[in-house]
């Protein structure tokens, strides 16, 4: 189905999922507004925005069946197969973030309804994110993507742990905003244009490759995106963020904030920086060594599971930047398909937190979880799950997605950042074996241990559905593997973009 | 037997059946009440042996090298296919293991009494993985079985252990997923050099890789090292063999006996199904090849020396595992036809001996809740018939001619001492040891002055203990007398392996020379 943005109805299509989320993300605003206070209105509001994040997501899949692509010139947001599949990913951990959150919300006390919207207008901004083909259009939803999530870091007002981790985050980030911003301005300075496509034409047509003020931009660039995905050494703020905000949000963080920017860091990459592989290669290399090799062993030291999981979750960013170092589709697709299992296994991770940890999850330690298995068995089978398929055990989709990011690298001549990251995985085993140690071989501390420990009806459908997914797609990933190679054609060289980076590798 | 196989169709689906039976199980076991799980298992664990059985007549050594092939597509784009396969070392690596499981659950009977279902469920997915690592001809495959074993393996340690078993379990873990993630990288470059090198088919095969795979010498060091580690690691090998004694103490003594009987075969198997074939010139390169054969000599004497001074009986099997382990890579890598066929019968008939061994300790643990060897003495007189079959099983041990242990060591011995006099040589000093170690601790635990009081009132083997001995006692002698029919089963997948290995690696007829010289 071609698209033409330059007519109203094209780029009503074009912007269908982004349109409808916002315009139901206002309704509930004014909804929460109205009967802000009232006990119910925080579950009624969390409702409505699932059924609104589902309707987005079928208006996803509408467009991503009929095949809507654009014809003619580069635009400003693109209207691609990548696309579609980021923005799934997105919607995904919003709906997972929101399912948690319904029972979170009212036992820990807040009656703050207009949270849901707040994750909302949040994925608006990372579907713009990781859509946009324009800097602008990225930029704008960086901004958009962000403020919601400062928002809810701090959503807690209460808590002062909560308000350190919304100002630190607020801070940083409008640092690294800043950067992303010169950094275009120098982009556009070198390449007249802030259209990616045609940005990638300009660089080689004008033979600019080494151009400092280029390259100064890139560097920019890259420094604001590495502090999105809190890639070593960019990660300081992540762990006191992750730790301050409520567990919900910091599952929000981990899974959508980090797809979304890392979306958006492949798009530029490969649409727009394509010919310039050869230089920016050494840079993520670097990025994805150290990110992996710091985020694992500094997670090796943590006792707070809570903390474990944030610095897990830096190392996973490592994991994710391997993936698009060789800048093939082979690497797109391997990032597409770990980012989905990624977002599953981080969510269903820190559910098993929150559930155990009542009323204070960030000092629920390995230790407290000694015994679960006794008492809540589905639920330490499902932490089991999550910890093996973080690990990259076989069997679980993490085994698969890992092994697609080892064969892009491997298959482009990064062996050597193949053979980091299997040793970063082995520190991780470390820190993840740990846990299931605590849950089937150590007794309970005491008869009582787990006694508070409730899983709502709603959040234990949602694991059963998260370890269903793990461990099916483990065994058979075909389907999602086709998905996410449909994905990665969108980078497919035609129209203005020239080639990308030569693709001897199968996917 | 030939036509009744044929006539069910055996070949097509023999293999696959013996993994997915002990996955039924497992997956029932959970479902029945705790006294049930036991009995369940044991019968999965007969019917799996029955059904393996069938190999032993199925497989023709003068056909095809691997047999019984059942192939099934699985991730086509990525060109992994299920496809399975049986060659006369395989044969008996499976045989070995199906052998094993029954009498490992009769020998948990009473010794596992909390958790009864989940320990039988995983005890029966382990034989899942088992088999698959010695059946899978594609390298996903081969490296999805080799790693999913571990987490069984880490539970029984872990939940079922000693009072180590915390810090054993995750260490063996730990170890273990060390080499073999560095082993995944390099099927990956294989995988990748193999599919440019055959014209973009990319593919997991066994067979692809080992005729396409051409990787430069340099690299294929490399390469070499990380299956090499993996391996190495899991046999174990001087140094890497730390986690090994840890492991075998606080393992229950079915854990220890699968361990010792199983687990470290899957290292010297891979050997040589993938570390000679793939990397014929770097393994027989002469200084690779010589720094592995002096790992193998130090191994022996180093394991037996150590197994010497245990105080504790347990723990002195594990090092003796350690030397006899040695014996075999010393036979792999001399490769001779003798010396790899020698190195497989150890390998077996220390699954035999060993895993006996492993079954005595346990039973005299249960019974006096000790394994020092200080605790014990004359108990020959309280407890003959166990002394007697002690005494048998232990000398098989020690390669007592006439035995099974005998068998193998004796052709490595003869096929090394060909290529690698000296080395030979030396490792002939530790049939010495091991007849020493192991006798001494029999005349400290059976012989001497019955003094004290526990002591007297053991009981002695039950019929149970009989079930789990007796077989073994019986492949003791009957391999020790006719080991005639198993080589022959191996002799023509071994030799195909040999010339295949000579053939691509000419630098071993240098080196061969230069021996002689």
């Amino acid at each position: 189905m071609p698209l033409d943005l330059d007519t109203g109805r094209g780029l009503a299509m074009g912007l269908l999922p982004e349109i409808l989320l916002t315009g139901w993300a206002l309704l509930l605003v004014l909804l929460a507004a109205w009967r802000h206070g009232e006990p119910g209105a925080q579950r009624q509001v969390g409702w409505l925005s699932l059924l609104g994040l589902a309707a987005t997501a079928a208006a996803v899949v509408w467009l991503w069946a009929k095949g809507a692509h654009i014809e003619g010139l580069a635009t400003n947001v693109a209207v691609d197969a990548f696309r579609w599949a980021v923005d799934l990913i997105v919607l995904l951990g919003a709906a997972l973030t929101i399912l948690l959150s319904l029972d979170y919300l009212d036992r820990e006390g807040f009656r703050i309804p207009e949270y849901h919207v707040m994750v909302l207008f949040a994925a608006v901004g990372m579907m713009l994110l990781a859509g946009g083909a324009d800097l602008m259009v990225v930029f704008l939803g960086l901004e958009l993507m962000s403020v919601s999530v400062y928002v809810l870091a701090g959503i807690n007002r209460r808590s002062a742990v909560g308000a350190e981790a919304a100002l630190k985050y607020f801070l940083l980030g409008a640092f690294a905003s800043a950067f992303f911003l010169y950094g275009i301005a120098l982009v556009y300075g070198a390449t007249g244009t802030t259209k990616l496509a045609v940005m990638d034409f300009q660089v080689s047509s004008l033979g600019i490759e080494r151009h400092p003020m280029l390259v100064a931009g890139l560097a920019l660039l890259f420094i604001g995106f590495a502090f999105k995905v809190a890639a070593v050494p960019f990660h300081m703020w992540a762990p006191d963020v992750y730790d301050g905000s409520p567990s919900p949000v910091t599952a929000f963080m981990a899974a959508a904030v980090k797809a979304a920017a890392f979306g958006a860091l492949v798009r530029l990459l490969l649409m727009g920086f394509s010919n310039l592989h050869a230089s920016w290669d050494t840079v993520i290399w670097w990025l994805a060594a150290a990110t992996m090799v710091v985020g694992n062993l500094v997670a090796l030291a943590q006792r707070a599971l809570k903390r474990m999981l944030a610095y897990s979750s830096v190392a996973h960013a490592g994991y994710l930047l391997t993936a698009l170092v060789s800048g093939s589709l082979a690497g797109a697709a391997a990032f597409l398909f770990y980012l989905l299992f990624y977002t599953l296994m981080t969510v269903g991770a820190f559910a098993v937190l929150i559930a155990k940890g009542r009323g204070g999850e960030r000092d629920v330690t390995t230790d407290d979880l000694a015994g679960l298995a006794e008492s809540n068995p589905g639920l330490a089978f499902t932490m089991a799950v999550c910890m093996l398929s973080l690990l990259g055990f076989p069997g679980t989709a993490g085994f698969i997605g890992k092994w697609y990011i080892l064969t892009s690298a491997t298959g482009s001549g990064y062996a050597i950042l193949a053979s980091v990251l299997v040793l970063a995985s082995v520190v991780s085993a470390g820190y993840y074996l740990p846990v299931i140690m605590a849950m089937y071989m150590k007794p309970r501390l005491h008869e009582q241990a787990h006694a508070e420990v409730k899983l709502p009806g709603v959040v234990r459908g949602m694991l059963a559905a998260v370890v269903v997914a793990l461990l099916l797609f483990g065994l058979w990933p075909n389907t999602l593997l086709d998905a996410a190679r449909d994905g990665s054609h969108a980078f497919l060289p035609a129209g203005t973009a020239t080639a990308v980076a030569p693709v001897t590798t199968p996917h | 037997m030939h036509a009744f196989l044929e006539n069910v169709g055996y070949d097509r689906w023999a293999i696959t059946a013996l993994l997915l039976i002990p996955i039924a199980g497992a997956l029932i076991i959970p479902a029945l009440p705790a006294a049930m799980a036991k009995r369940v298992a044991l019968a999965v664990t007969v019917v799996e042996f029955v059904v393996s059985a069938g190999l032993w007549w199925a497989y023709r050594p003068e056909g095809t090298p691997f047999q019984l092939v059942a192939t099934a597509p699985w991730v086509p784009s990525w060109g992994i296919a299920y496809r399975v396969a049986v060659d006369g070392i395989s044969l008996v690596m499976v045989l070995l293991t199906t052998l094993l499981m029954p009498l490992a659950v009769l020998g948990s009977w009473s010794g596992i009494t909390t958790r009864e279902r989940s320990y039988y469920a995983l005890l029966l997915l382990l034989t899942t993985g088992m088999i698959g690592v010695f059946v899978a001809m594609d390298l996903f495959l081969f490296y999805v079985f080799w790693e999913v074993m571990l987490i069984p393996m880490y539970f029984i340690i872990g939940v079922w252990g000693g009072k180590g078993r915390l810090y054993a379990s995750i260490k063996f873990f730990i170890y273990t997923m060390l080499g073999s993630l560095l082993m995944l990288v390099a099927i990956l470059y294989l995988y990748y050099s193999a599919g440019r090198a055959a014209g973009g088919a990319y593919s997991f095969a066994y067979d692809q890789i080992l005729q396409h795979a051409s990787v430069p010498v340099k690299t294929q060091f490399w390469l070499f090292g990380a299956f090499f580690l993996a391996f190495a690691i899991k046999v174990p090998m001087v140094p890497f063999h730390t986690w090994l004694p840890d492991a075998h103490v606080e393992a229950p003594t079915a854990g220890s006996v699968i361990l010792a009987a199983i687990l470290l075969k899957m290292g010297t198997y891979g050997f040589i199904r993938f570390s000679l074939p793939f990397f014929p010139k770097v393994a027989l390169d002469p200084t690779v090849s010589a720094v592995i054969i002096a790992l193998a000599v130090i191994g022996i004497v180093y394991g037996a020396l150590v197994a010497m001074v245990q105080p504790d009986f347990k723990k002195l099997i594990a090092y003796s595992s350690v030397s006899h382990l040695g014996f075999v890579v010393l036979g792999i890598w001399a490769l001779t036809v003798e010396s790899t066929q020698g190195a497989l019968m150890v390998m077996i008939s220390h699954g035999i001996s060993t895993g006996a061994l492993f079954f005595l300790v346990g039973m005299i643990y249960e019974r006096r809740h000790s394994r020092m060897i200080a605790d014990f003495g004359g108990i020959a007189r309280v407890v003959p018939a166990y002394a007697a079959v002690l005494t048998v099983v232990s000398l098989s041990s020690i390669g007592l001619p006439g035995t099974n242990g005998f068998v193998g060591e004796f052709l490595v011995l003869l096929g090394s001492f060909r290529t690698h006099p000296v080395a030979a040589g030396i490792a002939t000093t530790a049939v010495v040891f091991a007849a020493a170690y192991l006798l001494w601790a029999l005349l400290r635990v059976l012989y001497g002055a019955l003094d004290r009081k526990e002591n007297e009132s053991l009981t002695d083997l039950v019929p149970r203990d009989y079930a789990v001995l007796v077989p073994l006692l019986a492949m003791i002698v009957w391999l020790g007398l006719s080991p005639g029919p198993v080589l022959r089963r191996m002799e023509p997948s071994v030799r195909s392996y040999i010339e295949a290995v000579q053939g691509r690696g000419p630098e071993l007829q240098v080196a061969q020379q230069r021996e002689r010289r």
